[in-house]
């Protein structure tokens, strides 16, 4: 007899989704912070540094490969994280009239929904932000120094280059792919206090969706033994609150700058 | 002695006809309780009190009083079994709460627990599930073999008994925000898997209980740790993490 049933109809294995895709989120993010810390190198070299790496973020293959598992992970983690919130919901049809939760539970593995739908939007708004601009909408390009020259998307100068269309012509000649300057739009971006405020805001969520989720996904994938929970704990707590901290520094930084 | 130390209480407690009828709380006061009495023995009093005036006694299951039948499943205050740690509602004491407070006292509430009548749910769904592979075969047929032969490391026996400690009572899923029975589960799954007896069966086991659970209605398990918190017998949620890992080896191994 076998009581199988596939890789999404037990809750269990939807756990293991759950914490398998997180778990990739997290490696995610600690990456995604490394790249943004060059948004507090300041001057011409700072703006050439972080779009030569935006560049490097969009043509490289491995990494093309990569953000299409991190899409994936992303909107798998949030449909599978949404079935899970309804079950929950629908377990306990009545709720109870006088409820003390916090006597037994911490408020973040409580809410772990609202706090992931607040990222959800997030990631929407910060997408559309600069992923949009970046791919799809005018970008300003990036020139040299000197602000007379276009530069090629490998840092080339071309005097006397035109750009149309996103790339440079020399004498009615294409020359290659102008580089894009991501960094002024993110500039201008956090000069909106509203945007600053919401960045801050969505990083606090996720915070508070890590303090819990850390450590909840190894439990879900069944690593618990109590030689490794304490280090589990606090390398969870520990994240969950440098990395946010750091995130939401960036665009309060470069408000204030 | 009571006279002197008697505790005024104010009840709020869910009445409720049948499995049909819609329930609300209703208020009661009772005077002169002892500290020292149990929380069960406060309700007889209430009951007394109700009876004196011909009205209909609280209904509530009880049956051990001393901690290990598990059926005295009432949500108090907020808690299943009340405020005190590693207890069930027969061993809490009335020294637990304030005189003049005011104590709410609400059935289990999950899908899978009916009420039945007041504080009374159907927990038989936990039952169900451990007719579902909660137990191991033995030939019984008169040479049973003496477990005892069979060589057992102490500390996965001593791990194995601290999950066969619980008492089926129903405190992990009233008080899991998902009514998830993930706790129960994993201490009937882990007292066997624990143990060279209960492997023959154990693929099986946890692939049918869990799903048994599912149908029955409990959710699924957010890691809050509540259940282990307010478990009156201390089950650990290594036991859930033991089911976790039992669950996948099964389902990436069986047919
Ligand atoms: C980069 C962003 C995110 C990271 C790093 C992340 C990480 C995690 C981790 C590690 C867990 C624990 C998994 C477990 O308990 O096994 C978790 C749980 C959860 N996440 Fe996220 N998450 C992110 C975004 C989101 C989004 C966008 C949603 C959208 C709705 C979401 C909804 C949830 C829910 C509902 C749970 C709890 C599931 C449960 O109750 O067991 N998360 N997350
Ligand atoms: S695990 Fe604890 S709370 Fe749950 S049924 Fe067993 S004894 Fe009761
Ligand atoms: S009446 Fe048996 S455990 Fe409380």
């Amino acid at each position: 007899m076998s009581e199988s049933r596939g890789l999404l109809k037990s809750h269990i294995v939807k756990k293991y989704w759950m914490a398998f895709t997180g778990l990739f989120l997290i490696l995610f993010l600690t990456g995604h912070l490394a790249g943004n810390l060059q948004l507090f190198m300041s001057g011409y070299a700072g703006q050439l540094q972080f779009n030569e790496y935006a560049v490097f973020m969009t043509t490289n293959p491995a990494v093309k490969l990569l953000s299409y598992v991190t899409y994936l992970s992303i909107i798998f983690h949030a449909i599978d994280g949404m079935m899970i919130s309804i079950a929950n919901k629908k377990a306990r049809p009545i709720s109870y009239a006088y409820s003390r939760p916090e006597k037994n539970s911490i408020w973040s593995s409580r809410n772990m929904g609202v706090l992931g739908t607040i990222i959800l939007v997030y990631i929407v708004v910060h997408m559309q932000n600069f992923w949009y601009v970046y791919k799809f909408g005018s970008t300003p390009f990036m020139m040299n120094e000197a602000g007379n020259a276009p530069l090629l998307q490998d840092g080339t100068a071309v005097a006397g280059g035109l750009i149309e269309n996103g790339s440079v012509f020399l004498n009615g000649e294409n020359v290659g792919v102008a580089m894009k300057d991501l960094h002024t739009i993110v500039v201008d971006g956090f000069t909106n206090p509203i945007l600053v405020g919401f960045y801050v805001l969505a990083m606090i969520a996720l915070g508070f969706h890590l303090v819990h989720g850390f450590s909840s996904a190894f439990q879900s994938l069944g690593l618990n033994h109590p030689k490794y929970n304490p280090i589990i704990r606090k390398v969870g707590y520990a994240y969950a609150i440098v990395v946010p901290a750091i995130f939401a520094l960036i665009p309060v930084y470069m408000f204030f700058m | 002695m009571a006279a002197e130390k008697g505790m005024n209480i104010t009840l709020k407690v869910w009445r409720q006809k049948n499995g049909q009828s819609k329930g609300a709380l209703e208020t009661y006061q009772i005077n002169d309780v002892s500290p020292d009495s149990s929380f069960l023995e406060m309700m007889d009093a209430l009951n007394d009190q109700i009876i004196m005036k011909d009205g209909s006694p609280v209904v509530f299951d009880h049956d051990c009083r001393e901690g290990i039948c598990g059926s005295c499943s009432m949500y108090i205050n907020g808690q299943p079994h009340g405020p005190a740690r590693l207890v069930t509602t027969c061993q809490l004491h009335m020294r637990e709460f304030k005189d003049g407070e005011t104590i709410y006292v609400e059935p289990f509430r999950a899908k899978a627990f009916p009420v039945i009548k007041d504080l009374v749910v159907d927990r038989s769904a936990l039952d169900r599930i451990q007719h579902a592979g909660g137990y191991i075969s033995v030939n019984t047929s008169g040479n049973t073999q003496d477990a005892n032969a069979i060589p057992i490391e102490k500390e996965k026996a001593d791990k194995a008994f601290d999950a066969a400690t619980c008492i089926g009572c129903g405190a992990c899923v009233a008080a899991c925000k998902n009514a998830s029975a993930s706790l129960f589960m994993s201490a009937k799954i882990s007292q066997y898997a624990l143990l060279p007896q209960g492997q023959v069966e154990a693929k099986n086991r946890v692939l049918a209980m869990v799903k048994q659970a599912e149908e029955e209605g409990f959710g699924p398990c957010s890691n809050t740790g509540a259940c282990e918190i307010e478990c009156p017998k201390g089950i650990s949620l290594e036991n859930i993490a033991r089911m976790n890992r039992e669950y996948l080896s099964a389902s990436l191994t069986s047919k």
